[in-house]
């Protein structure tokens, strides 16, 4: 019966966001909800990571526009074809990412959450720096749209649209199969007690590299998707701002579910959108927000909605057996 | 040799603005294994508070400072109170997340009351001597005294008295400093004190002679971690030493090497320990 409601409600909204464009023809609505995808993409990445493994990382953002800038580059400076840059982008991240996790993740706890903070300013630094690749502060401009596949142009905002809630689709059907395999179970066991899931014969470094590259993988990805969307990309992509900025969704929405990425980016880029008044200000609104929720419901929307729910079942349970009891 | 001389007293300018900060840090990750994000935001108050009283009320510029040390040391008070207090049982994971959100809500607060522009805070003491070769500002010959004053202080509090001993017991062993009787809150009140006063002391200082703007806490705290990684997480002097370390390999780096990268020193410094001792040197057990 459960299962049957999920799929239903899946379907919803799956349903929902396809039929969207269709009832709000506002090319604006459509172009933010566009780019909620995108984050979306990056904050999976981030929960598989800090929210299943239990390593708190801040350098998503640094990875975030190494993926960005794979794609910048390629396509204007090596006039690489569309695709090829794409699939070549967030895999160009991943090796970044084997390579600073085996280091980063040779630390625990806060030390793993400043070694990455450090790096993410590291990645920003030489963005910023490095003028001769990356076009410095300025940025990168002309950066082409996703090319056309046969005769399925993606130049306009609508086919994008349709072509980043796809790949959204493959993210979330991609985590959940992690997240329910023995990998992610190995994930979760981590997270829980690393001696623990040692003795129990899980390796702790290999799999936390798993969990490490797998979530620069899509981190690389939204980077990618980003660039392609937007067509110009500057170093404060990497900034703190941005990774505060996905640790904000994430928390919110749920760390550790899987529809917590989702209902957190959806929700607070729908708020922000509301506070427009509110600009650069809405961190009076958004930081104390993170700092209650992690003091009072530290699952965040989705983790909290869990847990009233497997709470409600309990109840009923025990009501169940005193019932049969009485009778 | 008058570049390298030179380069050491600007080395030993920065150094002592780094060792003041790490120090608040340090205290507060010591007693309670918090790395407190949000130590940058009231550094960034800090220099605030001082150069709204000296520009805009005309107060002097030592009141200045006294005021902006009351008003730090309480928020950081309250800022205990409210967040890491109701905390105190949870994961490292929602300490970091707690601190971060204070840290996003200072900082925007700053831009609202003061908007985002860059400052310049005036200073008395633009003199400037000439002392054998090397040219320094009196600023700059405040910036080191008061530090070091300072610290002397703080270390005469930590050693010779109760309040300082509990300080350092707590450090020690928190539940062992329970059981002799040692008020914890009190102990973390006072601690997160002194942190802020420490973080308002190191910006009212440095900021006529760096501006004063919103982000001004970001680099600052991040070099602060790397102190306190490399002086060992928790201790009094390994942060003033890695502060000086810093600041001069910092200031030499700038010239000898190249000033547009002069700020990723301190982070290619703290990968390289993390990458040998990944618990960080001089470290205390385990993490």
């Amino acid at each position: 019966m459960a299962v049957v409601n999920k799929k239903g409600l899946l379907f919803v909204l799956i349903l929902l966001a396809i039929i969207f464009p269709l009832i709000v023809p506002n090319q604006y609505y459509i172009h933010i909800l566009t780019l909620a995808f995108i984050w979306t993409i990056a904050v999976y990445g981030l929960n598989l990571l800090s929210g299943y493994t239990g390593y708190l990382s801040l350098a998503h953002a640094g990875f975030f526009a190494i993926g960005a800038y794979s794609l910048g580059l390629l396509t204007v400076k090596v006039e690489l074809n569309y695709w090829l840059a794409f699939m070549l982008s967030p895999i160009i991240t991943c090796i970044i990412g084997v390579m600073i996790g085996l280091i980063a993740l040779r630390t625990k706890e806060h030390f793993f959450a400043i070694y990455t903070l450090c790096v993410g300013y590291i990645i920003y630094l030489i963005i910023d720096k490095w003028d001769s690749l990356t076009g410095g502060v300025r940025g990168l401009i002309g950066i082409p749209a996703p090319a056309d596949i046969g005769f399925i142009s993606l130049s306009t905002p609508l086919s994008q649209y349709y072509f980043v809630f796809i790949i959204l689709l493959l993210v979330i059907f991609t985590v959940y199969r992690i997240v329910h395999s023995l990998t992610g179970r190995s994930f979760t066991a981590i997270r829980n007690s690393e001696p623990l899931a040692q003795s129990l014969g899980i390796s702790p470094m290999r799999n936390k590299l798993t969990s490490f590259v797998l979530s620069t993988f899509y981190a690389g990805l939204a980077g990618a998707l980003y660039a392609s969307f937007i067509r110009f990309i500057g170093p404060e992509i990497a900034y703190t701002t941005i990774t505060f900025d996905l640790l904000t969704y994430m928390i919110v929405g749920g760390i550790g579910t899987l529809s917590g990425p989702l209902i957190g980016t959806l929700l607070i880029v729908w708020l922000s959108q509301n506070l427009q008044f509110l600009q650069d200000y809405r961190m009076l609104i958004f930081g104390p927000l993170l700092t209650l929720i992690i003091i009072f419901a530290p699952g965040g929307i989705s983790g909290t909605f869990l847990q009233w729910r497997a709470r409600r079942k309990e109840k009923q349970r025990i009501n169940m057996t005193t019932m049969k009891k009485q009778a | 040799m008058d570049i390298f001389i030179q380069q050491l007293f600007n080395g030993l300018t920065i150094g002592s603005v780094y060792s003041l900060v790490a120090l608040g840090l340090t205290l507060v990750y010591g007693i309670l294994h918090i790395p407190n994000f949000a130590h940058g935001a009231l550094y960034m108050l800090g220099g605030y508070v001082t150069l709204t009283m000296m520009v805009y009320l005309g107060v002097n510029y030592w009141i200045s400072i006294l005021i902006s040390i009351i008003t730090i040391g309480i928020l950081s008070v309250l800022m205990d109170r409210l967040v890491f207090h109701p905390l105190r049982k949870s994961t490292p994971i929602q300490h970091k997340v707690a601190a971060i959100g204070m840290l996003l809500f200072l900082e925007a607060l700053a831009q609202l009351i003061w908007g985002a522009d860059y400052r310049q805070m005036p200073t008395p003491y633009g003199q400037v001597i000439q002392f054998a070769d090397v040219t320094l500002t009196v600023q700059r010959l405040i910036i080191v005294v008061a530090a070091i004053a300072v610290m002397i202080l703080l270390y005469l509090f930590l050693k010779k008295t109760f309040m300082g001993a509990s300080i350092l017991a707590m450090a020690q062993n928190r539940e062992g400093a329970s059981l002799v009787g040692i008020n914890t809150n009190k102990v973390a009140v006072i601690t997160f004190f002194i942190a802020g006063t420490l973080a308002a002391i190191g910006a009212s200082l440095t900021s006529p002679i760096n501006l004063v703007f919103p982000g001004m806490g970001h680099l600052v705290i991040l070099k602060a971690f790397v102190i306190i990684i490399i002086g060992g997480m928790g201790s009094i002097p390994g942060a003033i030493l890695g502060g000086y370390i810093l600041g001069f390999s910092e200031s030499i780096g700038a010239t000898y090497i190249s000033s547009d990268y002069k700020d990723i020193i301190a982070f290619v410094l703290l990968i390289v320990i993390l990458s040998i001792k990944p618990q960080g040197i001089f470290a205390k057990g385990g993490v």
